[in-house]
């Protein structure tokens, strides 16, 4: 059954009509339970059939991906996330309409873009203007007040606003020559953080002969490029003669401060404060028509955005593998690998695909015979998929081997609760595994992308499994939180003498020993557990390390057995009599012999001895090395011990090199001889020396030895991918 | 031979109820049920496990070869609290 083992599989050949390819694979795609083989292995990519649809669609990829980032720009629209998967498979004509409506989308958006980016340099340019505007006027009022002074002497009529100060910003010209009473100036805005290194080399260069005046903007200004804020301070320069004017220019641009042309009558700056004030409000109204519409496109693009995602995958690996097949004019061909039991989905799938294209022609779908190695498909639900990633994380099982998951399900969180054994951490661990799985489908549509959070939800009930089986041990071990629980009152007394003695006592860190023959006698066992009187022991470990140790001995051992008896039941499955001579009967006469032993001795000394004649209960572990040194042992366990530890470790050795020698052996002389060869099932067809010895591999022990002579390849397993739709939600 | 009796019937009542656990709910689990070998396998390891687990300690706990070596104030407890 395909529980125990992985699925039946065979190698079908597959003709497609050409019409009806794309909507077959399609189909096939939904199903998820088939393995394409590239039937051009030696094509490169770029010269494959279909190699323009999939740049198509990657094209199609890039400019979604475009729009998303727009999208997520804007921090209030919101992206569906949990798309139900309609198992539909896009039709063909829909790639070009998607395209079309991708293309028109994308240049929309990058329209808006630019001109939103120019819009916002205009603007700030306006504001820029208008700061200028608004801080020189104090200047030139300053400037005005000096010159009072300086008329005054001159004695004539002024105008307000006569120049002292030439405007040359931008303009060319000035006072040539410099008369000594005109300057020339410069006004524009820079970064505050430049400032004072501006101030600084405007001092050096000109050697003091400038006067720079500074007011901050208060308010901070929008980069158009960049979307950043920027702090700007408004500044103007004041020089005498044209070179000086040239190179405070030249340190401007250098420092990238804006310059604009600020006029030095009053009258001609408020003209231009007006329409500076008028044109911004224009500018605002615009941009802000602007974001709107660039908000719609986005929202009404934003609720379209996964399905297509989902749709343009979906079309790309249809085409994608559509590339894997052999094409000739009518048809295309291809081998695949298909699961036994599934072929008539496959063949309804198949017909399904041909009814929707409309073609009349069916798909024929054939058997190879072959002798290749299937890949290892094991079907898999929601329960079991964590523990069989588990196991293949060890290694892919081989075609029709024996599948340890099914065991895994329970030995791998028992294993954990025997070393875990806290029954309060226990639950917690079940409740919150148990949270998992209930609120699974949830936590599913949410897509979360957290790496850390979705490795526990992947192994939810590996995690509850874990947390059930360390509340039983936990109790067990008596250990609630590090705490022993009294349920059935211990069995272990102190008696009534002792407790006479114990009023006499004035030094309470003396400590007092229960012995067995008084305080245990006709007593049964705690029956569920340890007994809690263990948990205020003083030696309390050496108690407790005596018995776990025993118990990891135990449970070890029969894991191992049950380990070798799974592959008794691969080598009876693949008809191997000599794995079975050669390889099963010597491991477990070597592991029972020695270990079972071992196993036996534990048990035998919990019945045999107690308080009677614990003086003479010899330890194990002495016992145990003192068989393999052949030593006669000091206290026995039974009588004729020696003896019958003599024979088993002689068996135990004999055991080795019948496991190491004894099949290599047979196998090279097989081969050396092909008629000796006699019908074997097996999951490999060629039964040649390299292929036989790379099974060797597969078994650790007796390989090294034939494999130094022979440097052999190794025997790859192939796993089973198969070719699967995108599951958007709820997988 | 109260102590004896006792020890008999925990181990009884134990093994009955992994028994019934690991052999008997496997074998009258419907036929129709999708995954009724994977059900039947854990269950059977499970109950063997868990079996297992239990019987070593109370194996152990049986005769025992070393008592517990107790604090004064702690016998004094134990006396007036447990035996009382």
């Amino acid at each position: 059954m395909a529980l125990f083992r992985c699925e039946e599989m065979a190698l079908y050949q597959l003709f497609l009509q050409s019409e009806a390819a794309y909507n077959c694979v399609g189909e096939m795609g939904e199903i998820g339970l088939v393995q394409f083989r590239d039937m051009n292995p030696d094509v490169n990519a770029f010269q494959r059939k279909f190699v323009n649809e999939v740049r198509r669609c990657e094209e199609m990829e890039r400019k979604l991906r475009f729009i998303e980032k727009e999208v997520k720009k804007e921090a209030h629209i919101n992206i569906p996330n949990n798309v139900p998967d309609l198992k539909q498979v896009p039709a063909a004509r829909e790639m070009n309409e998607l395209d079309n409506q991708l293309e028109k989308l994308e240049n929309e958006l990058r329209e808006l873009l630019s001109n939103q980016e120019q819009l916002q340099k205009n603007f700030l340019e306006l504001t820029e203007l208008k700061q200028v505007l608004l801080r020189t006027s104090i200047f030139f009022q300053e400037a005005d007040s000096t010159r009072f002074a300086a008329a005054a002497r001159d004695d004539r009529e002024h105008e307000e606003g006569e120049a002292l100060l030439d405007v040359e910003g931008g303009a060319s010209g000035g006072v040539a020559g410099g008369g000594t009473n005109k300057l020339g100036v410069v006004a524009g805005v820079i970064k505050r953080e430049l400032l004072g290194a501006f101030e600084r080399v405007l001092w050096r260069v000109c050697r003091g002969n400038v006067f720079l005046k500074h007011a901050d903007i208060e308010e901070p200004l929008t980069d158009p490029t960049t979307g950043d804020s920027l702090l700007k301070c408004v500044f103007i320069v004041f020089f005498q003669g044209e070179q000086l004017g040239n190179r405070v220019k030249k340190i401007c641009e250098g420092f990238r401060a804006t310059l604009y042309p600020c006029p030095e009558q009053t009258a001609e700056r408020r003209e231009m404060l007006k329409g500076v004030e008028a044109r911004i409000a224009d500018l605002q109204v615009v941009l802000d028509q602007t974001l709107s519409h660039r908000t719609r496109v986005l929202e009404s693009a934003a609720a379209n955005l996964p399905l297509w995602f989902v749709k343009v995958r979906k079309i790309k690996s249809i085409y994608h593998t559509l590339n894997l097949f052999q094409v000739s004019q009518k048809y295309l061909q291809v081998q695949c690998w298909i699961p036994i039991t599934d072929i008539p989905k496959i063949q309804a799938a198949l017909d399904k695909g041909t009814s929707d294209a409309g073609s009349s022609v069916p798909s024929v779908l054939s058997q190879v015979p072959t002798k290749e190695q299937p890949p290892t498909f094991n079907r898999t639900n929601k329960f079991t998929e964590g523990f069989q990633t588990i196991i293949d994380a060890y290694g892919v099982s081989s075609y029709r081997e024996m599948n340890p998951m099914p065991f895994t399900v329970i030995t791998f969180p028992f294993l954990f609760a025997v070393m875990f054994g806290d029954c309060g951490h226990g639950l917690i661990m079940a409740l919150f595994a148990g949270l998992l799985i209930w609120k699974e489908k949830d936590i599913i549509a949410a897509k979360s992308k957290n790496e850390i959070f979705m490795m526990f939800f992947g192994g939810r009930y590996l995690i509850f499994l874990m947390g059930v089986f360390s509340i039983y041990t936990g109790i067990l071990y008596n250990d609630l939180f590090s705490k022993s629980m009294n349920i059935f009152g211990s069995q272990w007394a102190i008696p009534q003498d002792v407790a006479k003695t114990l009023a006499g006592y004035s030094d309470n860190t003396d400590t007092v020993e229960l012995d067995p023959k008084d305080s245990f006698k006709d007593k049964a066992p705690y029956p569920f557990g340890l007994d809690p009187i263990w948990q205020v022991a003083d030696n309390k470990l050496d108690f407790l390390n005596s018995f776990k140790m025993k118990l990891s001995v135990i449970l070890g051992v029969m894991h191992m057995l049950f380990g070798v008896v799974l592959s008794l039941l691969n080598h009876t499955y693949f008809r191997k009599p000599l794995n079975v001579i050669a390889e099963f009967i010597p491991q477990v006469l070597f592991l029972g012999g020695l270990f079972g032993y071992l196993v036996f001795m534990i048990i035998y000394k919990w019945f045999a001895f107690d308080y009677t004649n614990s003086a003479s209960a010899p330890q194990l572990l002495i016992t145990f090395t003192d068989m393999f040194m052949l030593s006669a042992p000091d206290d026995e366990l039974y009588s004729g011990q020696y003896t019958v530890q003599v024979i088993i470790l002689l068996v135990g050795v004999a055991c080795v090199p019948w496991m190491l020698f004894v099949k290599p052996t047979v196998l090279y002389m097989r081969h050396r001889n092909p008629a000796a060869v006699k019908g074997q099932r097996s999951n490999l067809p060629h039964q040649c020396l390299a292929v036989e010895m790379g099974q060797l591999m597969d078994n650790s022990l007796p390989l090294l030895t034939l494999a130094v002579f022979l440097k052999l390849r190794n025997n790859r397993v192939n796993r089973f991918c198969c070719f699967t739709a995108i599951r958007p939600a709820g997988g | 031979m109260g102590a004896a009796f006792a020890t008999f019937c925990i181990w009884i009542l134990m093994t009955v109820f992994w028994a019934l656990i690991g052999v008997a709910v496997p074998l009258i689990i419907p036929e129709k049920i999708e995954n009724r070998r994977l059900i039947q396998t854990m269950l059977l390891l499970t109950s063997v496990s868990c079996y297992t687990f239990w019987l070593c300690i109370f194996l152990m706990q049986l005769n025992p070869l070393i008592g517990p070596e107790l604090e004064i104030r702690t016998a004094q407890a134990i006396v007036e609290e447990w035996q009382s």
